[in-house]
């Protein structure tokens, strides 16, 4: 029924091929994926990591330093003896486990928020950008969002819904959502100038197919960049929510609860803040590395500018 | 001129206005009673039933925004339960530790970024430039409250430099104030250097393709003078803007530097407020940085009259 949208597939197709390609053979995204393939391995496999249920505790446990073994209660009661690799925090937690299973979490959130704040953006700035009665209006409210700080949102709406996977997730992509909505708003404007577009809507092809069909897949390769960088501060704004008391509840592990607890005792007990600490940092980097290579690989004009 | 600054100066309404429906909407959407929610946990029926009547919530919601929006105007942020007092009084005492935080930070990361972009750009591709490019990444990706507790171990428990926590007021003495302020700034400006020194390196490394920077070293000027004069002067718009932009960045670091560091300003606060579910608190300090942020970033608007005269409006 539409040849027009067929050719521009294959010609898709084809560049996406040499696309691949040319990430692939980026150094920083084979940096970056390495680190972050091991990482979700340790999220996946974190129970078969020599851990124990990270929310298990034992009083005569408290405050161990890294390296020493103690004892701690398992569920049923029993008592088995446990090698505390990273230490123990003050109710006697095993930190090398908490840290573990706290790889699921960030990682977890880190995916979720920059997906859900991909979707409210792609289906805002393709109506702002398509849409010219709805661009104004649009755009204003998401002037407005962007001028609160984005952490401020963040706190006020968990404070408001308390603290959950879901609420954190959500509060932490909505400020996200004005920055892509901008993106995609900008492309589809110069995209809807291109002749396969035209070609499109002299053929009589109904709007909706127009953005998803022929706008959006090219929007695709500058929001992956995108995506990558809202999930390195996804991450990090779920743990500086933890640390800061107002994130997930405290029992649940997380980088930012461990160090959260960690901190009343920092001056004795500094391993509590600086081995997630290190992890935290160590996931973000990896998380952006990874951007700047598919940024260099996927969008030079981007890469031009920054 | 005139003409710009007041439409710049008008532009600048529909944002506030819509920053101010946003955090009026934040307690009316959410389940339950906004006023047992602003009147807090411990609130009597009758406190509760005042703040419904000063509010109109039993009005319309455009009445209710409207009456909101008057006490707005007037200076009234509401009443906080938790501390007992006035937000805006509230906000007035913890200024002067926040804003000290915050213009320090911003001096000694236009100190340090500035001359490094420019550097990296005049030797664009070296291993200056690239250790420059690998230092920005990492600023973006080590968590303000590590960067933190790794200074603090440092300079103040290992080698005792400087005092672990607090904040002295400037009445207190210049030396005390300034030696707490001195590891909070540093940490807050990593992040904020490796932004600036980025976009500085960026416009730099732009500007010097041109041709008046062909011309100027033709004529036979030193090269400072050149990256000076001409290449950093040209540059000036894009630094000036990511800096206004930046601050969005930097009252969320103040957030947490102020907690890490125990220092009692606006960040704390919005912690506290926050901790305590103190609303009429936690909408005033969003009001509050909105309303910094709108206007440091009208200002860097203005400012590109005079950073480049080729713009004429």
């Amino acid at each position: 029924m539409d040849p027009n949208a067929q050719s521009v597939e294959a010609a898709n197709v084809a560049s996406h091929e040499s696309a691949w390609r040319r990430v692939r053979r980026n150094w920083s995204v084979r940096l970056g994926g390495v680190v972050l393939a091991l990482l979700v391995l340790v999220a996946v496999a974190a129970p078969l990591l020599g851990t124990v249920d990270p929310t298990l505790f034992d009083a005569a446990s408290r405050d161990l330093v890294p390296g020493k073994t103690g004892e701690i209660t398992t569920l049923d009661g029993d008592y088995i003896k446990h090698k505390f690799l990273f230490g123990s925090d003050s109710f006697g937690r095993d930190i090398y486990s908490r840290v573990m299973y706290g790889t699921r979490v960030s990682l977890m959130v880190g995916l979720l928020a920059a997906l859900l704040s991909l979707a409210f953006g792609i289906v805002c700035g393709l109506s702002a950008g398509y849409l010219r009665w709805l661009d104004g209006i649009l755009m204003r409210f998401m002037d407005g969002l962007m001028a609160i700080p984005a952490i401020l949102i963040a706190i006020a709406l968990v404070a408001l819904w308390r603290g959950s996977l879901v609420t954190v997730v959500v509060a932490i992509a909505i400020p996200e959502i004005p920055r892509v909505t901008r993106l995609v708003r900008s492309l589809v404007l110069s995209i809807r100038e291109e002749p396969y577009v035209e070609a499109a809507v002299a053929l009589g092809t109904p709007t909706w197919k127009i953005m998803f069909g022929h706008i959006l897949p090219n929007t695709i390769a500058p929001l992956v960049v995108q995506g990558t960088y809202i999930c390195a501060s996804a991450i990090l704004v779920e743990a500086i929510l933890s640390f800061l008391g107002v994130g997930l509840p405290p029992d649940i592990p997380t980088w930012g609860n461990i160090m959260a607890e960690g901190r009343r005792q920092f001056i004795e007990f500094p391993h509590n803040i600086f081995i997630p600490g290190v992890f935290l940092a160590v996931t973000v980097l990896a998380v952006n590395i990874l951007g700047d290579g598919l940024r260099d690989t996927l969008d030079p004009k981007m890469a031009k500018r920054v | 001129m005139l003409n710009f600054i007041a439409r710049r100066v008008l532009a600048t309404v529909p944002v506030l206005v819509i920053v101010a429906v946003l955090v009026f909407l934040l307690l009316r959407l959410t389940p339950g009673d906004p006023a047992a929610i602003l009147a807090g946990d411990a609130a009597s029926t009758d406190q509760i039933a005042q703040i419904r009547s000063s509010l109109g919530l039993d009005r319309p919601i455009p009445v209710q925004f409207g009456i909101w929006v008057g006490h707005l105007a007037t200076g009234d942020l509401g009443e906080s339960f938790y501390y007992k007092q006035s937000v805006t009084s509230l906000i007035g005492q913890r200024l002067e530790p926040t804003l000290s935080l915050a213009l320090m930070t911003i001096v000694i990361a236009v100190l340090v970024s500035v001359p490094l972009g420019v550097i990296a750009a005049w030797r664009f591709g070296g291993w200056f430039d690239r250790a420059l490019m690998g230092f920005s990444v990492m600023g973006f990706s080590i968590p303000v409250f590590v960067l933190a507790y790794i200074l603090i171990w440092i300079v103040s428990v290992k080698l005792g430099w400087l005092p672990v926590q607090g904040y002295k007021r400037l009445a207190d003495g210049f030396w005390p104030y300034l030696q707490h302020l001195i590891l909070p700034s540093i940490t807050l400006s990593v992040i904020f250097i490796a932004l600036i020194a980025r976009v500085t390196r960026a416009s730099v490394l732009e500007a010097l393709g041109e041709d008046y920077i062909r011309t100027a070293r033709a004529k036979g000027l030193r090269e400072a003078q050149v990256l000076i004069r001409h290449a950093l002067a040209n540059a000036a718009v894009p630094i000036v803007t990511v800096i206004g932009i930046g601050i969005a960045l930097l009252i969320g670091g103040v957030v947490v530097t102020e907690t890490v560091y125990a220092i009692p300003g606006l960040g704390r606060l919005t912690v506290d407020a926050v901790l305590a579910r103190d609303f009429p608190t936690i909408q005033g300090v969003i009001l509050f940085f909105s309303l910094v942020y709108v206007g440091v970033n009208l200002a860097v608007d203005l400012s590109y009259v005079f950073l480049d005269p080729r713009i004429r409006y």
